[in-house]
């Protein structure tokens, strides 16, 4: 790209060019996996024993209501990794840089169990509570919406990379995909839902402090999880591209 | 101007698109996507007499009888604006009682009540151990 050549390139966007460099982004990931694996395994297991143990039932739900402390943090990876496998293939189509792409792709399949967990979660928390495993309002049917475009998501780009695209179809999907992220978010306020209205907000929340407290624990470290498989398919991904490479040029 | 800030533009221009879809998606499915009617819609335009709906909202408190078969219940559903009576017949979900909020299914009748053939139990977004739901308002509570 000819604009790369210009002076003014590098102090565009310092940070993020800093890493768009693969070797650079080597050097910091591969220390920083096994600490943001290891530290979000650990917040998760310390916050669902607390989840478990350390907090009194609800008035009206009894025990049932500990499922929340993975539901969660488990819909909000759903939706966050959205939101991250989004902004990548934005940063892509705009910068066009392969480390976005490689980010992406590498969100798809983390974000996906995390929208399956909450889907699951979800149905086994709705059968003691509300009487169903299952119903078609509308927090509920976009929630799996999000799950479908995760699994068609992987699909395309898998397709586009067996035919030697460069990944721009998956990532206008991936933008156009995140129109899910507002409806997910709103259909409780807009619609009629059996599903409950949201609970934790920018600076309060409805749920007592006395239960709210694992509910951090295990959302950092279901976050901190997240980040640490995204850097493993990463380097992953990256390694299996330089073995390519480099059967390609014994090959010649 | 240069690609990449035309393309900055561009994908700027497309998120601001996409947040107005979302938009356009929310308030056109409005009444197409609502799970149930509330009886203040019920109040406002007659609801389907021919098919299965749904009537969701706050089982009013103070309706809610036990017939003497030990099975049926009468009770009254209510969203402020309007109450529409309903008979049910079978399990109540445990969640289910005065105060609390309901999804009906089933169907209306010709004199505006409801005959339900399942009942959904709707909580609210607020989670409290027992000793401050106390404080905050006496729940009849149908444990011990």
């Amino acid at each position: 790209m000819d604009s790369a050549r210009e002076p003014g390139y590098r102090s565009d966007v310092p940070a993020l060019h800093a890493l768009a460099n693969p070797a650079r982004f080597l050097k910091i990931a591969r220390p920083l996996t096994p600490i943001l694996f290891w530290l979000g395994a650990a917040l998760t297991l310390f916050g669902a024993w607390a989840g478990l143990t350390q907090t009194p039932a609800d008035y009206l739900q009894k025990e049932t209501v500990r499922i929340l402390y993975i539901h969660v943090p488990a819909a909000w990876l759903g939706m966050g990794g959205w939101s991250g496998l989004a902004l990548a293939s934005l940063g892509y189509l705009i910068w066009r840089h392969p480390l976005a792409n490689l980010a992406a792709r590498a969100m798809a399949p983390v974000g996906a169990v995390f929208a399956a967990t909450c889907l699951a979660t979800g149905s086994i928390w709705g059968r003691p509570t509300w009487g169903t495993w299952w119903e078609w309002d509308g927090r509920l049917t976009s929630m799996l919406l999000l799950f479908f475009i995760y699994v068609a998501y992987i699909a395309l780009a898998r397709a586009d990379a067996e035919r030697g695209g460069d990944g721009r179809v998956p990532a206008l999907f991936g933008v156009a995909g995140s129109v899910l992220l507002p409806i997910i978010r709103y259909s409780v306020i807009w619609w009629n839902t059996l599903h409950q209205g949201q609970s934790i907000g920018l600076t309060s929340s409805t749920i007592d402090g006395s239960m709210l407290w694992p509910l951090f624990f295990t959302m950092s470290g279901f976050t901190l999880l997240f980040a640490g498989i995204v850097l493993m398919r990463m380097r992953a991904s990256l390694a299996a591209q330089k073995v390519e490479a480099r059967l390609k040029r014994m090959a010649a | 101007m240069r690609a990449k800030h035309q393309r900055l533009v561009l994908g700027l221009l497309a998120l601001a698109a996409i947040a107005g879809a979302a938009l356009l998606a929310l308030s056109a499915l409005k009444d197409e996507a609502a799970f149930f009617y509330a009886p203040g819609d019920v109040a406002a335009a007659a609801p389907p007499l021919d098919r299965a709906v749904r009537l969701g909202g706050m089982v009013e408190a103070g309706s809610l009888r036990r017939q003497a078969d030990g099975v049926s219940v009468k009770f009254a559903v209510t969203d402020g604006k309007a109450r529409v009576p309903v008979t049910f017949r079978g399990v109540t979900p445990d969640l289910f009682r005065e105060g609390s909020g309901v999804v009906a299914e089933g169907r209306f009748n010709r004199d505006g009540s409801f005959a339900a053939d399942n009942l959904l139990a709707k909580h609210d977004e607020r989670y409290m151990p027992p000793q401050v739901a106390g404080k905050m308002h006496k729940s009849e509570s149908i444990e011990q």
